[in-house]
């Protein structure tokens, strides 16, 4: 008799339909939380701070309790909920515009102030629900909306490195940058969730997760060629690893 | 037997599980699902899969549902 070996999550609401684009990785990333609340058994005690983006309706594919926050601000509410509800779990889905860019503030001083909440970013180098704008990670020379040029030095900066600059922060217990171009990094992805989660359940502190994702629509890529350009051109910049995790320091 | 199902109304044909699959055992159809895209169908007349469920990691959309390995 033949085994089953993948299912739909149970943290996945029944006929759920994902709004995302053709091929996005955000869908990917959504069913690894979902299983990680699955695996961890805390379904019932999870509030999820719904972000501003293309994960916006999150909540809609999730079977867990959410709330709302305006662009930027989910890391501030996710504070307050856990604040006042500490025997809960909180955590936030955002992207790299709403994380790093609009809520760098709330971002950052949440994992100085060491909250004890989690926090999954995903990385795709652009404001993708809004059509492909140059956000804070979009890498040298690469063409958007708003940079049809390139991104350059002289007019527009550099990209940020949250994973990096979140482990920096003490209050941080654990912070990782993970991608999600194969169905290896989609299981190291998978851990790295995993871990960010367990820190909170521990009491450790605050749990970071950047996920290098793909936006075929705005990069104008096949799924597969937007694969190979996290290989190729994100990751150089973007390199993957753990940059902080107290549970491994002695 | 391993095998695979599939929910064609969440096809969003994007094809990444056609070359994830290592033993090229899904295939583009000519059928049309409600979204209008050309779903993908699994086809294993030999019973290769070998139930490793990479096709269903890969899938962006959980169309592909169950995995099973026998």
């Amino acid at each position: 008799m033949a085994e089953q070996v993948f299912k739909i999550p149970d943290s996945i609401k029944k006929n759920a339909k994902f709004s995302y684009c053709p091929g996005c990785d955000h869908g990917v990333a959504t069913r690894l939380v979902a299983e990680v609340i699955d695996e961890l058994g805390i379904r019932e005690k999870t509030i999820l701070a719904a972000s501003v983006g293309c994960s916006v309706t999150l909540y809609d594919f999730l079977e867990i309790d959410s709330l709302e926050a305006p662009h930027g601000r989910a890391m501030a509410e996710a504070t307050g909920i856990k604040r006042a509800c500490p025997d809960k779990f909180v955590f936030t889905y955002q992207g790299d515009g709403d994380f790093a860019s609009i809520g760098l503030a709330e971002s950052m001083h949440a994992a100085l102030r060491g909250e004890n909440i989690s926090a999954i970013c995903i990385n795709n180098t652009t404001y993708g629900m809004t059509g492909g704008q140059l956000g804070p990670t979009t890498i040298m020379g690469q063409k958007t909306t708003t940079s049809p040029t390139g991104r350059n030095r002289e007019y527009y900066g550099y990209p940020i490195k949250i994973a990096e600059h979140i482990a920096l922060c003490d209050g941080t217990a654990y912070s990782a940058r993970v991608s999600l171009d194969t169905v290896a990094n989609i299981r190291k992805a998978k851990q790295a969730i995993k871990k960010a989660f367990e820190v909170q359940l521990k009491g450790l502190g605050f749990g970071f997760v950047e996920i290098l994702s793909t936006c075929p629509t705005n990069w104008k890529m096949t799924p597969d060629k937007a694969h190979e350009r996290v290989r190729n051109e994100m990751m150089p910049v973007f390199k993957l690893g753990v940059y902080k995790d107290i549970t491994a320091e002695g | 037997m391993s095998y695979i199902t599939i929910d064609r109304d969440k096809c969003k044909a994007c094809y990444l599980c056609v070359n994830e699959c290592p033993k090229k055992l899904i295939k583009i159809s000519k059928t049309k699902n409600s979204l209008g895209n050309n779903i993908v169908e699994f086809c294993d007349e030999k019973g290769e899969c070998l139930g490793c469920a990479m096709c269903a990691m890969r899938c962006p959309d959980l169309a592909i549902e169950e995995v099973y390995k026998g």
